[in-house]
Formats: structure tokens, sequence, C-alpha cells
């Protein structure tokens, strides 16, 4: 049990860091929330200088392109990237964290060499196609049908919450190919051009009135069949093989941007007035303010665990749904907690991101966190996986 | 880095757990109420077992261990439930030669001690240092402890004592192991609920194929894992303090374990129904030791001000991690 970074991952750390303060000063400002196309080019033109300095696919093999770093060099970027500023991973997620591992573990060598590169170098954005508007948390029911004819997938049907859709090249794909097998057998997992004939891709407006995802609809799509990764009706499997990794590090720079939230709320504390003192001198806020950080702390060295675990077993461990649903929780007493200092004022967007004093951070903040209990597998979902797999209770089917 | 377990400390737990089982089986457990808490053969298998010399370094005829495996150690005592001051013996090892020691902060008015009719003598920390007092020296009056593993005394009056230590760390060390007894506490009660709700049935079913039920569980295993994370980073801080802050790791891993215990010491007694409130059952045990462990050197309060304090002072709240 060893928390401290050895020699080599100090100097990882150092070398990036180097090169962070270099390069971070050359971006200029972040495009508007609503710029989809400036929002591509800034995502897309990060990742290009990512992959031009050899931090592109940080975690993926090396024979494969990528840097085929340790997951403790993968938390450490993370960890730097997020402390420095650096862009967010954005509409590289999919390819960078989902549909490139799938790829790389289950894809033949044409479809590996087409993609592969590509997703690295920022040329390729992908997204995902899973969930269907009766296929959620029952994810295999899924009914969007592929029918073969000749050398292609004729598909129909309608993905939702497909994030990036309308701006991506590609959609990691999920149709039914045999209807009369039982449902986690007649799955097959494709490659989707997003600009095929018959598909319509619809933004979804949100609680807090961003479209960051979509529905998208499949009329009649053809859909070449050297597009299939693994064996037609093995679909699932090659979905299920890259499900933990998502668990397992997709929130890692999302948890240190909150502490860093936090940071700040507690200096907002110190300057809001209260009954002629400030909101620090306000009891609850305070000792609430100080349970969040124990309880981020402790969320922080559980990542390392999970880290740990990843690194000595080539998988994560079961922790991820651990942090993912403690992490929900969490957040959303953070954002009740700023309201409760703001008063008034939380009744008003800011008039842009980051704009603390008026609060209009963290009231899109509130609206922001609902989605951190139903994202990426409900909460509900997540006690279920750690009920029956790691304790062992009987399953309800 | 890696935050795992090494194979050593793997063992040193495996260890651990079937001397308790061995030694402690929960019958046993039970019967030392009778006795005040402790009995001194037990105790000395423990003593013998290297338990309370853990941290005193090898050429002082000690295991020589760090902060990190006591945590390990502690943890596993309080899966079983194993009373009597455990925190106050380990860190007496090395200062004073008493075979057990209780430990206690020096209150303004009355003190209520634990363990009062088996200690041989008590340390009392206040601002000026540890000081021994002679267990002969206390005039105890019978109290009813709420936990009858932990017998509790009223002491009007604590004598000043021999001073034997400075203050300056004892305070977080006490904390720091108390905190790792309630982590494995928070693993018993889980470990009880689980298995009750694999085996008892109700509707025709085994009542943790209900979410209901089940969701209950998966929320202790959630509590546990965090406050665990939380205890073992303390540990690492401890050993080696350019880590981070011992103050903040120590409070924020006793913050976690109180409540992970508290919470899954209820949740133990809810799953088990109207069994759960029986003195048969075993799951008051667990929620009444968690209760017991939690108001020493300091509140829950105060260690929430404590890191709260600190929060702002560093711009990503990680502490020396970032270098």
């Amino acid at each position: 049990m060893d928390i401290r970074y050895s020699a080599e991952e100090i100097a990882f750390r150092d070398e990036l860091r180097d090169w962070l303060s270099e390069v971070l000063p050359t971006l200029g400002d972040p495009p508007a929330s609503d710029d989809w196309t400036a929002r591509r080019e800034w995502d897309t033109g990060w990742q290009r200088m990512l992959y031009d300095a050899g931090y592109a696919g940080i975690n993926w093999p090396s024979e494969f392109g990528g840097r085929g770093s340790t997951p403790t060099e993968h938390l450490i970027f993370l960890e730097e990237t997020t402390r420095m500023g650096a862009p967010y991973v954005g509409m590289n997620f999919v390819g960078q964290l989902h549909a490139g591992p799938t790829l790389i573990l289950e894809a033949t060598p044409e479809q590996r060499a087409r993609h592969l590169p590509a997703m690295l170098k920022g040329e390729e954005v992908w997204c995902q196609g899973f969930s269907e508007p009766n296929a959620g948390s029952d994810l295999a029911s899924l009914s969007t049908r592929a029918i073969r004819d000749g050398d292609h997938y004729v598909v129909t049907g309608q993905k939702i919450w497909t994030s990036f859709g309308h701006v991506a090249d590609y959609c990691e794909l999920l149709v039914r190919t045999d209807q009369e097998a039982p449902k986690h057998r007649g799955i097959t997992w494709l490659i989707c051009p997003m600009d095929l004939p018959g598909i319509e891709v619809r933004p979804i407006t949100t609680v807090a009135g961003s479209s960051e995802f979509c529905e998208v609809f499949f009329d009649e799509v053809r859909i070449p069949v050297e597009n299939r990764v693994g064996d037609e009706n093995d679909g699932w499997r090659v979905a299920m093989v890259t499900f933990s990794f998502e668990r397992g590090t997709a929130f890692i720079s999302e948890l240190l941007g909150t502490m860093n939230h936090l940071s700040e709320m507690a200096d907002i504390a110190r300057s809001i007035s209260r009954n002629g003192s400030t909101a620090w001198d306000d009891d609850e806020i305070r000792r609430e303010i100080g349970r969040l950080q124990a309880e981020y702390d402790a969320l922080w060295a559980l990542t390392k665990r999970v880290v740990s675990q990843a690194q000595r077993t080539g998988m994560p461990g079961p922790g991820g749904s651990v942090f993912k649903l403690y992490y929900a929780d969490v957040k959303k007493r953070m954002a009740d907690l700023a309201h409760r200092m703001l008063e008034r004022e939380a009744l008003v967007f800011g008039d842009e991101a980051g704009d603390e004093q008026t609060g209009g951070d963290m009231v899109a903040s509130r609206l922001y966190v609902l989605s951190l209990s139903i994202a990426a597998g409900t909460s509900e979902i997540q006690r279920n996986i750690i009920g029956e797999r790691i304790l062992g209770l009987p399953k309800e089917r | 880095m890696d935050f795992e377990l090494s194979d050593d400390q793997v063992a040193l737990c495996d260890g651990i757990w079937d001397l308790c089982q061995g030694r402690f089986d929960i019958d046993t457990v039970r019967g030392l109420a009778d006795c005040g808490g402790v009995d001194r053969r037990l105790w000395g298998e423990l003593a013998d077992t290297g338990v309370f010399s853990l941290l005193v370094p090898e050429d002082q005829g000690g295991v020589g261990l760090g902060w990190a495996e006591a945590g390990l150690v502690f943890e596993q005592l309080g899966r079983a439930l194993v009373p009597g001051p455990l925190v106050g013996t380990v860190l007496a090892a090395g200062v004073v030669d008493d075979a057990v020691v209780g430990l206690i902060e020096r209150p303004i008015g009355p003190a209520l001690v634990e363990y009062p009719d088996v200690i041989d003598a008590l340390l009392v920390l206040d601002e000026d240092g540890v000081w021994r007092v002679d267990a002969a020296d206390l005039s105890v009056e019978a109290a009813h402890s709420v936990d009858p593993l932990t017998p509790v005394g009223r002491v009007a009056v604590l004598p000043q004592g021999k001073q034997v230590a400075e203050t300056h760390g004892w305070a977080n060390r006490a904390v720091f192991l108390s905190s790792a007894l309630q982590v494995g506490v928070a693993t018993g009660a889980r470990e009880l609920a689980v298995a009750y709700a694999q085996e008892r049935q109700q509707f025709g079913k085994p009542i943790g194929q209900f979410q209901a039920v089940k969701h209950k569980c998966a929320d202790m295993y959630s509590r546990e894992e965090v406050a665990r994370a939380a205890l073992y980073y303390a540990g690492c801080v401890m050993d080696s303090s350019e880590q981070g802050d011992i103050s903040r790791a120590v409070s924020g891993a006793r913050i976690l374990a109180a409540e992970a215990a508290d919470h899954n010491g209820k949740d133990c007694v809810q799953v088990h129904g109207g069994m759960g409130f029986t003195w048969e059952i075993d799951a008051h045990l667990y929620l009444k030791r968690a209760w017991a462990l939690t108001p020493c050197f300091g509140s829950l309060d105060e260690h929430a001000e404590r890191i709260a304090n600190m929060v702002g002072a560093d711009r990503l709240g990680l502490g020396a991690s970032l270098g």
C-alpha cells in the first residue's frame, strides 16, 4: 500500500507539466457552449495536439498507436491536465474511451487500420448508439432492427441519449440481427458512418436548456457487412468488454474539477454577506463544506485504489460502481449547499459559465447533477451490480 | 503508486482475522461483557501475537510496522467486535509498562472512563501532555453503558497523574485507530446483513432478491468502501507526511468511518426486521460499538470544521499529492 508516485511516474508527470505549460497559453478562449462547429474544432484540435506530443491514446497499447501508459500514468495525465486547466476530452470521449478500446480488442486489422489512427489524430468523432426509448436500463431488449441484404445490413429503428450525435462522423451501433434468439444473443455491433442516407439526428433539449445529446432515427440505412465488429449476434459481449473501462476512468477529471469547485465555494462563502457577517460564519454551511471535502478526498483515494487494481489485474476493480453511486449523491449535496449560500441569487443563471459570484456556474450545476445518477447506468442499476456481482445476492429474475 | 494491499499486508489481515475467529468468536465476545470487557488470558494472546507492540520498533522488542498496517489490524479487530481498551493499549506500548491501558481526553468536568474494572492504568491526554494515572487512584462510580461490550464508569475528578509523553500527535493517532475499528464494525455489520438477506425467506424468496433490501446492502458496501479508502489514505499519510496533511486525512477518515459504522449498524438492524430489535441477534452490538467509538477526541462536527478550515487554502484541494 504505497500512495507515492514512483520515480518513473514523477518523471512522466514533470515532462507532461512542462509540455502543458508550454502549449496551454497558446490555446486562446474556449468556444461558446452552443457553437457546435467551433466546439468540434476545439476538441479535435486539442486531440491533434495530444497526438503530435505523443499523449494521444494514453492508455491504448503502443502497437495500436497509443502511448501504452500504465493506469497510474493515465491517472496522472488526467490529474495534471485538469489541474492545469487543459481542455476536457469532450466529444472525443466515445472514440478515446469506448469505441477505440472496443476496436482494439475486437475489430479486424482492416477496421483498426481504418479508424484507430484517425481517432488518435482527432480526425474522427464517434458517438454511441446503444440506448433506445424502450431499452434503457434493460439495454439488451433493444429493438433497432438490422436485416441482412447481400453485403449490407438494412437498419431501421431509433437510438436516444446519443451525445454529440449531430457532429459525429461514426456511431458505435448496437442492432438486433436475430429476433428469435434470447435477447442477449441476437445483438450485433456495427460501425455506422453518420452520413449515410436514412439517418436523421434531432437534438434533445435537457432540463438545463442545453442540447448535449440527440435522438438518432434510422430509416432503412444500408450499412456494409464489413463494418461489423465481432460475429453476428455476438454484439452484446463485444459491447460489455469495454463497459468496465468506462466506469473505471470516466469520472476522474470531473472529480478533480469538482474538488477545485469546492475550494471556490469556500472562498465565495467567505465573501457572501449574511446577517451582518458572512455565509462562512453559518456553522451548517461551514461544516457541510468540511464534510464534502472529506468525502471528495475519500473518493480520490478510492479512485487510486481502483487504478491500482487495474494496474495489477489489467481490469478496473468493482470500485467503479461504488464510486459512481457515491459521487452522484455527494455532488447533489454540494449543489444544494451552493443554493443555500446563494439564496435568491439561485433564481438566475449567470451571464456565463464560471461567473461564480452571481452563482451562474452553480445554478447550472444544480441541474446538471440530476444526470449523474442516471447516465452510464442509473444508481439503481449500480446498486444491482454491487448487490449481485460483489455481494452475491440473488438476481431478481 | 500501488495503493492496494501488498502480499504481506494481505497475510497480516488474514492472520488477525483467523486469530479473531479462533479466539474471539461472537459467543466469546458476548461473554466478555461479564468480565468487564477484558479476559486477561485472551488479552495476553493478543499481546503475544504482537497486536499491542505493532508500532514499537523492532530494536525495542516490537513488531516495527507502520500506521497503514496498524489500521489494517484494527480494522479486523473491529470487524470481530473485539472489546477492550485496544487504542490506549497500543498507543501506550513503549511508553508505560502496564498490560491494559485506557486512554481519555481530560474533560473539564467529570469523566466517563471506559473499561474501568479491568484497566491497570489510564492515560490522560491534555494540552500539556500525556499523563499516567494508576487505576487504583481512580474513584469509579458504576454507570449503565449503552454498549454492553464497552463498560463505562463515572469518575468525578481525574487525578493529574504523572507525565509520560508530549501531547503532539496523540489525538490524531487515537482517532485513526478508532476509525479503523469503525471501518471494521461497518464491514462486520454489512456481512451479517448480507448473510441474513441471503438466507431469510419471505414471499417464497430470499429477501436479498428484493431490490429494497438488495439496494440497502449495496449502500452499506459503498459506505464501507469509501470509508476504507479514506482510512488507508490516512494510514499512508501518517507513515509519510509529505503525502498530505495528517489532520485533514485523519479527520476525513473519522467522519466517513463513524458514519459508515453508524448507518451500517442501523441498516443491519433493519434488514433483520423484528429479530434485529432483539438482544439475541448481533446487529445491535455493531451499532452500539459504532456509537461507543465516535465520541472521543473531537465530535464529527469538530472534525468537519477542521477540514473546512483547510478548504480553499490549496486550489485543487489535493494536498501534497500534487507536489
